[in-house]
């Protein structure tokens, strides 16, 4: 399956837009648009980076590089240019798609540039398999790249139904994530239209833009989604479908998107970039009924010491870059790290075995924001953990052990170790809260209690 | 401090931290349509709830979500009644 030739084979592109923030584009002339042979030889068989700045330009290049390029991996927004470099060196990439936008000037020396709006040019009657790299949504520093092909990361998605008519997608992430791509990939394969976000839009004028545009099927995270609830434009969206992912669903945002869209059909989907596509609950209930723990089409799902497990077609391949970790074990399963608990008939998700906390959606793992509280002068250990919140799911919480020593006047350091992280780390990783505590529990290995904090 | 002045307060303490430039902030404010974003909302509930010992995201009616500051203040208005009773 190769993306520009679905297109062409489906037909039926006249209506069909691609919209961001800044223009609309046809799409059909952005699948058939000219071809330039010179572009086409520089990027035929080769291992590509591709790092624009927005997404408009990244679907452009993503429809035109499919079926060209040996190897094509994305690198999401907004990330630190050292992060940019380690994609590039995971990925083995040959040759950089970039814009004005994308990676700064003197930024992944050595690694030669093509323009995008060049790239748009490009595709060639014969085709290849290009393998799809994804970056993880990274906890300490540099993401990881998963491998997928075209076929895996659109196993969930059902290519032989012709979508509804005037269906028009958007998703509130961006379309180099996991869950973002798969909006992209089932606008291309219905093919039906789409509008793009843009990281830095206010909701508002975001959702002004998809109400304008008439948008159907929409994709957000239980985060995206309870900001967009508390929107005075929330009321410019009519939308026949709501897909949820990337955070924990609860009662509450399902509730609520239940009131605010009672004809649509609303969808949480269990997701990930290594695991794919695992399974999708429309009964507006939080959690997954335990019926859906065994093997289904193209799917098998397994509970091992309360973790959640998945053998698909739909997972990752492996990791990319140099001595990478196992993605996929010996019997096929992706352990995904997910923590569960049976309550009745349900299975209900309990947060991340590893520790890390999902802010709305971006990860934080809790020792890269203990190192940091750690030096701060007077502090003995700390314990970072989730601490629930209704706006994005969790925020940082740190538990912090004194120095017998240390200043008495807990209210002003509480704020000075505040004030000490917040230049060290990104926004979400600083704690919302801290709490002093005389110790913390360790195990007998001598590693802090983390399972249940 | 009355709970409208903590609202404030704190809205105006999280939005300088953050280094987000605000409008005057008043009841008919639409938070979000401001830069005060979702981290910064996350932040403002974490610390309310810090001050007040209320949730009343935590335990509301889903039809309850807050779209001005004035929904909000009632909304912790509420809850501190609910506390008190």
């Amino acid at each position: 399956m190769i993306l520009r030739e679905r297109l062409l084979a489906a037909g039926g592109l006249d209506g069909l837009f691609l919209s961001d923030h800044r223009s609309e584009r046809d799409l059909a002339g952005i699948v058939s648009g000219g071809r330039d042979a010179t572009v086409t030889a520089a990027l035929t068989g080769r291992r590509v980076l591709l790092a624009v700045g927005g997404q408009m330009a990244a679907a452009r290049a993503m429809i035109a590089l499919d079926g060209l390029a040996a190897r094509l991996a994305l690198v999401p927004p907004k990330l630190a240019p050292e992060h940019i470099a380690r994609i590039a060196s995971d990925a083995e990439a040959e040759i950089c798609v970039t814009d004005a936008e994308g990676v700064p000037p003197g930024a992944l020396p050595g690694l030669p540039r093509i323009d995008a709006e060049d790239v748009f040019r490009a595709g060639s009657a014969s085709s290849r398999e290009t393998e799809w790299a994804l970056a993880t949504s990274g906890t300490t520093g540099a993401p990881k790249l998963v491998a997928h092909t075209l076929e895996g990361l659109a196993g969930g998605i059902n290519t032989a139904a012709t979508p509804e008519a005037g269906t028009v997608w958007s998703t509130f992430y961006d379309i180099r994530r996991y869950g973002g791509l798969q909006v992209f990939l089932r606008a291309m394969l219905g093919p039906s239209s789409l509008v793009l976000s843009e990281a830095s839009e206010p909701v508002r004028d975001y959702l002004i833009r998809v109400g304008e545009r008439h948008v159907t099927h929409i994709l957000g995270t239980p985060s995206h989604w309870r900001l967009a609830l508390m929107s005075a434009a929330l009321d410019r969206l009519n939308p026949r479908y709501v897909r949820l992912s990337g955070e924990i669903a609860d009662q509450t945002v399902l509730d609520a998107l239940r009131i605010a869209f009672p004809q649509a059909r609303i969808a949480h989907a269990y997701a990930s970039t290594e695991g794919g596509v695992g399974f999708t609950v429309e009964d507006g209930q939080e959690g997954f009924p335990a019926t859906l723990i065994g093997s289904r089409s193209g799917i098998e799902i397994t509970v091992r010491d309360d973790s959640l497990f998945v053998r698909s077609s739909r997972t990752g391949r492996r990791y990319l870059g140099e001595a990478p970790e196992t993605l996929i074990a010996a019997d096929g399963f992706i352990d995904t790290g997910d923590l569960v608990e049976r309550r009745g008939e349900r299975y209900h998700f309990l947060g991340r075995r590893s520790g890390v906390i999902n802010v709305g959606g971006a990860k934080v793992q809790p020792e890269e924001v203990e190192t940091v509280i750690n030096v701060f002068p007077g502090v003995s250990m700390s314990r970072v953990r989730a601490r629930p919140n209704p706006i994005l799911g969790a925020v940082v919480e740190a538990e912090v052990v004194l120095c017998a020593e240390a200043d008495a006047d807990l209210a002003a350091l509480k704020k000075a170790i505040i004030a000490h992280c917040r230049p060290r780390l990104a926004g979400h990783k600083v704690p919302a809260s801290v709490k002093f505590v005389d110790a913390l529990p360790i195990t007998a290995g001598g590693k802090l209690v983390r399972r249940g904090a | 401090m009355s709970l409208r002045s903590t609202v404030f307060a704190e809205i105006a303490a999280i939005a300088a931290e953050q280094e987000k430039r605000m409008p005057p902030i008043t009841d008919d404010l639409v938070m979000l349509d401001t830069e005060f974003d979702s981290l910064c909302f996350a932040l403002l509930v974490a610390r309310m709830e810090d001050l007040t010992g209320a949730d009343p995201f935590g335990e509301m009616d889903a039809s309850d979500l807050p779209v001005t500051v004035g929904d909000l203040v009632a909304l912790y208005d509420r809850a501190a009644t609910r506390l008190a009773a």
